[in-house]
């Protein structure tokens, strides 16, 4: 359904995404992880069409997304959802008015009708009863499970998440991870994940892509990843400190630094 | 030939920011005049904002009212002040009310409505936008399929551009009105000379001219602030930057086109 071809993004000299191939399966939960930096929300941005990539196309069935019009993007844009990773609630609006926001924007529902919907978004996420708080008077799990709800509003077929959990207490993280498992399933709602919550994402994902500094280093189901015998793969599963994946991006040597010698580069990478 | 080698890379090196400068400076002029034009050709495509146009309109209009009359107020008392000392030197006090009036109406009104404007709208449109970029409300908007040129660019323009000659129309009466009190009341100008020298000297076009600076500089602090806010980089320090440059550069624009305006209307 989403593909990407060739999909790459630069910022000046900085290649935050080298030059990818990725297939996102209708209708199943794929999970983006690695580590931070790795490229994953960019990847994510310019799936939604957030970002103009450097090269490369992102395919929904056959329109090109970089090269269709606004008013088309936006028609699309009435099928997607997106669960920004702080949030994004609009500040001037509460929490109600956020959650119904797409459906004032895009239905011509009564208000009698979109208070039911609202009602039913906030009970999933456990907040009915909160809806006349502004979101300055929500904590950072309380704004999230809202965007949440608000994410889901028009019922969307696609729907990204970024960092769905991070900053979240257990129960909440584990609630949303239901969530979005249930949701998928029984919607048949294609869901792109991205996360470096290897639990979270090996336990709710049907296919995982795993980057590294911008680059796919390993693709599959859960089990394939869990028994990948990439030593990176491994690391990052194992959150290992040592291992091929190195923990400082320091490329001068630290005694050097410390004696005050700087600018000799270390030998090992 | 060493120093001269040095003094042509200083002179270079100076003509080379000079120039680095400059095309910066024209890059952000066609970015912001082509952004603005972009969120006004939506002004007719539904879905119709102006619901977000009259809120627009009392956020920024409404919300700059104390500060207009505040500033209508004192400069129209500092005038009469000033004004009434010099020309009693030429005996010629009864033209109190032409000079106050015509200062106001033709230079300080628009100038220094636009300038409390900017104080007060301007900045606070560029944080705002700034904000909702940092905290990915834009990004949220366009995902929503909301156009976020259309929602939050295309009414805090049009707003803006209405209200500036409606807060310069008040600041003027304020200001003419003050200038009464001090003149007249205080400092014993004949009332009907005041008033009669006022309407004798102030023209149509006169008053014309004011609403059309008010009308452009109303639409340059629009432009300006929201093209600021909207391509702020997405950081608190970044924002504070964006909210600064805007205050300066619609401050020092609305002195510029007001000179040009001014040798127009002539």
């Amino acid at each position: 359904m989403i593909r990407g071809e060739q999909l790459s993004k630069s910022y000046g000299d900085v290649i935050a995404l080298a030059p990818t191939d990725i297939h996102v399966r209708e209708g199943k939960i794929t999970a983006i992880m690695g580590g931070s930096g790795s490229g994953k929300t960019t990847l994510l941005r310019l799936l939604a069409g957030l970002e103009k990539p450097s090269s490369g196309h992102v395919w929904y069935g056959d329109e090109d997304l970089c090269s269709i019009s606004d008013r088309r993007l936006y028609e699309l844009r009435q099928s997607m959802g997106m669960l920004f990773q702080y949030s994004a609630l609009l500040n001037s609006l509460n929490v109600y008015d956020n959650v119904a926001f797409p459906l004032h924007e895009h239905t011509d529902l009564d208000e009698e009708v979109i208070q039911t919907m609202v009602s039913m978004k906030l009970e999933q996420v456990g907040l009915r009863g909160f809806e006349h708080l502004m979101p300055s008077e929500l904590s950072g799990g309380m704004a999230k499970r809202v965007a949440f709800a608000r994410a889901m509003a028009m019922d969307p077929k696609i729907v990204f998440f970024d960092e769905p959990t991070s900053g979240l207490d257990p129960i909440s993280s584990g609630v949303i991870s239901t969530l979005i498992q249930n949701t998928a399933r029984k919607n048949r709602m294609t869901s792109i994940v991205v996360t470096h919550d290897v639990s979270a994402g090996l336990t709710i994902a049907d296919h995982v892509i795993l980057l590294w500094q911008g680059r796919i280093i390993a693709e599959g189901t859960p089990d394939a990843i869990r028994d990948s015998d990439d030593a990176r793969v491994q690391q990052f599963l194992e959150g290992r400190p040592d291992g091929p994946i190195p923990f400082s991006r320091s490329t001068t040597s630290y005694i050097d630094d410390l004696t005050h010698r700087p600018g000799t580069v270390r030998l090992e990478t | 030939m060493t120093d001269l080698s040095i003094k042509q890379s200083a002179i270079s090196v100076f003509f080379g920011k000079l120039g680095r400068h400059a095309l910066r400076g024209i890059e952000h002029l066609g970015d912001g005049t082509m952004l603005g034009l972009n969120a006004l050709a939506l002004i007719f495509r539904r879905p119709w904002q102006g619901k977000h146009f009259i809120l627009q309109m009392h956020a920024l209009g409404v919300g700059s009212l104390v500060i207009i009359i505040i500033t209508g107020a004192f400069t129209g008392m500092v005038l009469a002040l000033q004004g009434y000392y010099t020309l009693a030197k030429f005996g010629s006090e009864s033209l109190l009310g032409a000079g106050v009036g015509m200062s106001i109406i033709r230079e300080l009104g628009p100038v220094l409505g636009a300038f409390m404007i900017i104080g007060r709208a301007g900045s606070s449109i560029t944080a705002e936008i700034g904000i909702m970029r940092v905290t990915e409300q834009t990004d949220a908007l366009e995902m929503m399929a909301v156009n976020p040129k259309q929602r939050i660019l295309l009414p805090r323009i049009v707003a803006i551009t209405l209200a500036v000659p409606l807060l310069v129309s008040l600041f003027d009466v304020i200001g003419i009105g003050s200038g009464y009190i001090v003149g007249v009341e205080l400092l014993g100008v004949n009332p009907g000379a005041y008033m009669a020298e006022l309407i004798a000297k102030i023209t149509m076009h006169d008053i014309y001219g004011g609403w059309v600076k008010a009308v452009v500089f109303g639409f340059m602090i629009g432009m300006i602030c929201t093209y600021m806010g909207y391509r702020s980089e997405p950081t608190t320090e970044g924002v504070a930057k964006a909210t600064t440059q805007a205050v300066v550069v619609a401050s020092v624009g609305v002195l510029i086109v007001d000179y040009i305006l001014t040798s127009f209307f002539l």
